[in-house]
């Protein structure tokens, strides 16, 4: 038996010893910037002082965790990423299939390129330039309040209402994503056999019945596929437009655990907390998308790995 | 074979066409009211509410002040030199993991692949990643910017799965050749891969452009920031005062409001050029990246 491995492994390396050589630089990269870091991230159960470094720190066990536990921002942290990443997945998910299935029955190319072309024009945006924008248009005397006024409403500053910000969060994602997202959705659908629509339509079934009974099952595995990856990602809000949309009096719905670790970890330099929180979340992360993937699998046959 | 259409979808085919213009205005009017916003009159433009359909009063005045402006010039050469650098080792980089992924019967490959895999569903965490980047005294440079972010594993299985369309009777026929892998790597895969490397350079060169946090987190010198980061002080922190001195304060802010939109315009024409362009290659890579393992 380990001759045997003994053998295979020579004959390997002999074979593609230049493969391994041509791939080293590809590990290193893999190992100095994710690895490392993830080794790293032991501090979060240390008292980690730059002076002392990673391994001289002293260990404190679950100190950090359970301050997090019980910190008055645990629950609201949890709560806001959750919702936001729900509202996202709950809005945000079916708006791009749903773009795909209207664009998919334009027969006229033109328009259909040009509307192609345009709603994918907004993930081209820089999220600074998006950001600034909602920032400008949110002011008193800007754009979304002169609509607002136009329609007899009343003009508010629009960024600092804690009860709007998830609403501006996730709208201005859609507007800059729903082009984009269709684009995986139009290329399921262009696979689509047409010859399926035309018997379905000798049966005689209208749009609707087509779109259940054709469309649907046959772009089925690319909406779960998509589906699986969002749900990993739940509690993995992204914190650069957080950064950028909030401040203090939005706070309390639109902080979410990522901005507050940029916040005690980068502003506050309270390294191993911030650590710890992070990591918590990874984790948490990590669980979701094996579940969902679990999942998927037994219902479906359709899975990541 | 052309099936009569029923008069219930010709009533759908109408409302589709009025529902997707709708959405094509929505996608579209924001970016519009920027670039009208930006050539008019700023006093005229501050005077008026409601829709803007075209620049009220062209004026270019807007324009001047930031091209006049030395901190945006700096920051579009910062994120000119970290394009350039950042594309050159991204492609190289990715296209050498993409390469060994995509050959068949090595020993290591499936543990190697699990090892790059893991890193698309867990990470360290921001704070580990930046005591990381510090201890390799990668802060406070540009490479900080490039370095770390050489292989995006997404584009990494992109790549890979279209280097595995590439017959194997090629390779084979180099290898008895007696080509290694770097030539076979460099002169076979690499110029039949032209379509996808365009979509590389594309999706690299957006993120690139794109990204601000972590220069914001790494560079404190003003003189390296790239464009983003300067973009966010003018947009964000309303920092527009160095483009507005000499103008009376009565009308500075409507100045700093026509300055704030000419420069959105100037960071976004760039990307918004190539677009076109490269429109037709975007369905080809995420069709590519929607096969899945």
């Amino acid at each position: 038996m380990k001759q045997k491995l003994m053998h295979s492994v020579r004959k390997d390396w002999k074979k593609n010893w230049s493969l391994y050589v041509l791939v080293l630089p590809v590990l290193l990269f893999f190992l100095i910037f994710q690895y490392r870091p993830m080794y790293g991230a032991i501090i979060a159960f240390k008292d980690y002082t730059p002076a002392l470094g990673i391994e001289k720190s002293e260990w404190i066990g679950l100190e950090n965790f359970t301050r997090f536990f019980q910190s008055v921002y645990f629950g609201r942290l949890l709560k806001n990423t959750l919702l936001l990443s729900i509202y996202n997945l709950i809005f945000g998910f079916p708006a791009p299939i749903i773009l795909a299935l209207l664009l998919n029955e334009v027969r006229n190319r033109r328009f259909k390129s040009l509307a192609q072309t345009i709603t994918y024009l907004p993930h081209f945006i820089s999220l600074i330039v998006v950001t600034g924008m909602i920032t400008d248009f949110s002011l008193t005397t800007g754009l979304f309040n002169d609509i607002i006024a136009l329609l007899g409403g009343e003009r508010l500053s629009l960024l600092q209402e804690a009860g709007l910000y998830r609403t501006i969060y996730v709208a201005s994602s859609i507007w800059q994503e729903v082009g984009w997202g269709s684009i995986i959705y139009l290329s399921a659908l262009s696979g689509v056999d047409s010859q399926l629509y035309e018997a379905a339509q000798i049966d005689g079934a209208g749009k609707w019945k087509q779109l259940i009974h054709v469309t649907l099952p046959a772009i089925a595995p690319t909406i779960i596929i998509m589906l699986i990856l969002k749900m990993g990602t739940l509690m993995n809000m992204g914190y650069e437009k957080t950064l950028l949309l909030y401040n203090p009096s939005t706070y309390e719905t639109a902080d979410i655990i990522s901005s507050y670790i940029y916040r005690v970890g980068l502003l506050e330099q309270d390294w191993s907390y911030s650590t710890a929180i992070g990591l918590f979340n990874s984790v948490i992360n990590f669980g979701l998308l094996l579940a969902t993937n679990k999942l998927s699998k037994r219902f479906s046959e359709t899975s990541l790995w | 074979m052309k099936v009569k259409r029923s008069r219930g979808e010709r009533i759908f085919s109408v409302f589709n066409y009025i529902l997707l213009t709708g959405i094509i205005v929505i996608c579209f009017y924001p970016v519009w009211y920027v670039a009208a916003a930006s050539f008019s009159d700023s006093n005229t433009l501050s005077a008026h509410t409601g829709i803007l359909l075209y620049p009220l009063g062209f004026s270019l005045e807007a324009y001047k002040k930031v091209f006049a402006n030395p901190m945006i010039t700096r920051g579009y050469l910062n994120t000119l030199f970290i394009l350039t650098a950042g594309i050159i080792l991204d492609l190289f980089m990715t296209s050498l993991g993409a390469y060994f992924l995509s050959r068949k019967k090595v020993l290591l490959k499936k543990p190697i692949m699990i090892l790059i895999m893991f890193t698309m569903f867990f990470s360290g965490g921001m704070i580990p990643f930046y005591l990381n980047l510090k201890d390799l005294h990668l802060t406070g440079t540009l490479w900080g910017l490039i370095l770390p972010f050489m292989i995006n594993t997404y584009n990494l299985v992109i790549l890979r799965t279209s280097f595995e369309s590439i017959p194997e009777s090629l390779v084979e026929a180099a290898q008895i050749d007696g080509a290694g892998h770097f030539t076979i790597w460099g002169q076979i895969i690499l110029p039949l891969s032209k379509a996808i490397l365009a979509v590389m350079v594309l999706y690299y060169g957006v993120s690139i452009w794109n990204s601000w946090f972590w220069a914001s987190a790494i560079i404190r010198n003003r003189e390296m920031y790239p464009l983003q980061v300067i973009l966010r002080e003018i947009l964000m922190q309303n920092d527009v005062t160095s483009m507005t001195t000499g103008i009376g304060a009565a009308d500075q802010e409507s100045v700093a409001m026509t300055i704030k939109y000419a420069t959105i315009i100037v960071a976004t024409v760039p990307i918004l050029c190539v677009y076109p362009f490269l429109q037709k290659y975007f369905a080809k890579g995420t069709m590519v990246g929607a096969v899945k393992e």
